[in-house]
């Protein structure tokens, strides 16, 4: 019976409005649409949902207290595996991960377990009332966690959790790592969303030192030899941006997606009252096809520029979440797709004037199993810009593996670590980007999360 | 919070302030940068690092009043505290990591321009607590502007000042020194020029000249200082670097200051806006 009923549309802002404006633009289940949607589900013996969400949350239990009304008890069950729920629901692949495996996917509509986390996240922290706050036992043992980004939270919470006395370091004036500086307002409020959950962190006893970088104001070597920490863990991402290496990448105008959604993220360069400049230009060309790039095009079309998407595959193989691209589209963003940049044009006074790019076709199936793009000879032309922003994915900072001794790397600049997290070096654990390359706010989570298991195995038997 | 304990005006555009900030305080070497924000709503600016005391757990930075986030940071007093001062950022100066053989072997002059003749000090004070040789030639528009004659003076072999108009020391820029120093017989193996970009350029090319090696110390925009945004990429023997991680001091033969200084401006048109309202909030009192 219950899966009769179709899964409850969740109301978004109109795209011609939402294009003009940092706002939100989902909208959101109220309690009777989230009781509804949490009614279709089916609370199967043999959950495959649960195996498939990264950190492994209870999710027919807390669909099940959800669709009974009983939103406190829900938030708990969630709590017990993720301290970054409302941020989650809101950026969590789930088509690919827990709704993916949703048994009701196979012939209809995936329960919305994303949308039904943030409904119980967003109703916790409005009317949950602030957590208790804890602190660590006199005498526990200090951790140091490296970055507070998804990898670095949910480490330090589960270690806090256990009873160790856990410090964030963070490069950062604020907290969140991509969280913060890469994912937009309009995707993720700072304010409201993000900031709850920092503040549920510190309340599990976690401090956060701000504008610490390690690697340079303070080291992994000082922080175990001199101030008396006994592991760390290393969750500082991929911070550093791809550049093509093809001819006018120094143009003005030309900026890494990195700078621009920092400049607008961290920075609130949109508002009038931050100093921190942007340029978005009259016409835009985002290059790449992930998540960070429609980030990047639907900021800079906020912000008042045309944009256009340029992709060198086609739009079944874009790796961004599918919800995004569809928002993006919406909203007016245009999609080059099966189209290369191979210069940069500028003018007289080396501003961008435009993009050159070819044609691609997809020819045979490559390593990865996706079809190769190649170039169509003579396809050359191009598109006028006035700003480019180089959305390629990014690589890890090399700043901590540079500066510890014994920490051992692979040729991509990954740190080398075991399926828990460890690394080459004993009580230094990683986990998330700064392991694996830029991946997902979930999967780092859940890498955080087995290496705190890990460290708390290593600090009992140390 | 990162208290002022300091505060002293150079010129009347040029400020100089000590901070309370003991981690970075402790970590710094010569060349090195920080950034620092004034309040939740203001920039990220880079600058570099003056100097720094670790046992007092200070550092000290010079900043000159061009623009809004420039003026707003010189309008602090002591006792208020900055939101953010994060660092030591960059790599140390060359010469902190070389051998004592090495450095047996050096002479070092310094051409300082401006603002940037702040910067200079602290390399110019290790090198000669370590016995290296080393002359410093200051060069500014006009005696009044001229700034760290005193400090640079009792840490260098020899001081030269120079001003545009002749109002103090050698009638002309730094480089002419420069050159006239050579010519009188004075050899050096290494210079060192820190200023604006432009004097950067033509103390490289009268280096070139006189074949002594150059170090310059870019300037470049910045946002997060660690390698994440790219912003300060620049050119250096025809690849991509990025000043904040792997300068801010490159080999200023290999450095291409053309389109450093058209990056330099890419936010010209922003900044100019942002002036105005700035001095119309000033003027509205």
């Amino acid at each position: 019976m219950a899966a009769r009923i179709p899964r409850v549309p969740v109301r978004d802002q109109d795209p011609g409005q939402r294009a003009k404006n940092f706002e939100e633009v989902c909208y959101g289940y109220n309690a009777e649409e989230a009781m509804t949607e949490a009614s279709r589900c089916l609370n199967c013996r043999n959950p495959r949902c649960v195996g498939a969400c990264p950190v492994g949350i209870s999710i027919p239990e807390f669909i099940a207290h959800t669709a009974a009304g009983d939103f406190k008890a829900a938030a708990g069950v969630i709590a017990r595996d993720s301290s970054l729920p409302a941020v989650c629901g809101r950026v969590c692949p789930q088509e690919t991960q827990c709704e993916g495996s949703c048994i009701l996917g196979v012939k209809g509509e995936p329960v919305a377990i994303g949308k039904l986390e943030r409904f119980v996240a967003d109703w916790n922290r409005d009317h949950g009332g602030p957590s208790e706050k804890m602190q660590p036992a006199p005498g526990a043992k200090k951790v140091a966690v490296i970055g507070s980004g998804p990898a670095g939270l949910a480490c330090a919470s589960d270690l806090a959790k256990a009873g160790y006395d856990v410090t964030i370091f963070e490069a950062l004036h604020k907290a969140g790592g991509v969280l913060e500086y890469g994912i937009p307002e309009f995707r993720l409020p700072k304010d409201t969303v993000l900031k709850a959950e920092l503040d549920e962190v510190r309340a599990l006893g976690v401090k956060i030192e701000t504008d610490v970088v390690v690697g340079r104001t303070i080291t992994i070597d000082g922080l175990l030899d001199n101030e008396g920490f006994e592991a760390v863990f290393i969750g500082t991402g991929a911070g550093l941006p791809k550049f093509m290496g093809i001819p006018g990448e120094n143009l003005n105008g030309v900026f890494s997606a990195n700078e621009f959604l920092t400049r607008n993220n961290l920075m609130k360069a949109f508002r009038e009252d931050y100093m921190t400049p942007i340029h978005a230009g009259k016409k835009c060309c985002v290059v790449g096809g992930g998540n960070v790039a429609m980030d990047a095009a639907r900021t800079a079309l906020r912000l008042g520029a045309e944009t256009t998407i340029v992709y060198r595959r086609t739009e079944v193989e874009l790796p961004a979440r599918v919800e995004e691209v569809h928002h993006a589209r919406q909203e007016g963003v245009e999609f080059a797709m099966l189209t290369n940049p191979v210069e940069i044009l500028g003018d007289e006074k080396g501003w961008v004037r435009a993009l050159k790019c070819v044609k691609m076709e997809l020819g045979e199936p490559d390593a990865s199993g996706r079809r190769a793009p190649v170039p169509v000879e003579g396809s050359e032309f191009e598109i006028p810009t006035e700003v480019v922003i180089m959305a390629l994915g990014t690589s890890p900072n090399p700043l901590i593996s540079s500066t510890t001794k014994g920490l051992e790397t692979t040729r991509r600049g990954c740190l080398v670590a075991d399926e828990v997290g460890a690394t080459t070096r004993p009580g230094v654990f990683a986990g998330g980007d700064a392991v694996t390359g830029a991946a997902t706010v979930i999967l780092a989570m859940g890498a955080g999360r087995k290496a705190a298991a890990a460290i708390d195995a290593y600090l009992k038997k140390k | 919070m990162f208290e002022i304990l300091e505060k002293e005006m150079l010129t009347p555009a040029t400020c100089r302030m000590k901070v309370r900030a003991e981690r970075l305080s402790a970590a710094a070497k010569p060349g090195q940068f920080l950034i620092v924000r004034a309040d939740e709503k203001g920039e990220r600016i880079p600058l570099t690092i003056s100097d720094f005391d670790a046992a007092e757990g200070t550092v000290t930075i010079v900043t000159q009043s061009v623009g809004a986030s420039s003026s707003i940071l010189n309008s602090y007093e002591p006792g208020q505290s900055f939101a953010d001062v994060v660092g030591p950022l960059g790599q140390p100066s060359d010469f902190v990591s070389m051998s004592a053989e090495e450095l047996a072997s050096k002479r070092y002059v310094f051409i300082a321009g401006g603002v940037g003749t702040a910067p200079v000090y602290p390399q110019v004070k290790w090198l000669h607590e370590h016995g290296v040789p080393v002359d410093v030639i200051i060069g500014a528009r006009t005696k009044d502007l001229l700034i760290y004659t005193e400090e640079l003076g009792g840490a260098c072999d020899n001081l030269y000042l120079c001003t545009d108009d002749g109002s103090c020391g050698f009638k002309g820029v730094g480089t002419a020194m420069l050159e006239k120093l050579v010519a009188e017989g004075k050899s050096y193996s290494r210079c060192v020029a820190i200023g604006p970009m432009i004097m950067m350029k033509f103390a490289t090319l009268t280096c070139k000249k006189l074949g002594i090696p150059i170090t310059v110390s870019l300037n470049t925009l910045m946002v997060d200082g660690t390698g994440m945004c790219g912003a300060c990429r620049v050119s250096v023997g025809g690849k991509m670097r990025f000043a904040c991680v792997e300068g801010p001091e490159f080999d200023g033969y290999e450095v291409d200051f053309d389109e450093a200084m058209r990056r330099q401006g890419q936010y010209k048109a922003e900044e100019a806006q942002a002036n105005e309202k700035h001095k119309c909030k000033i003027g509205r009192g």
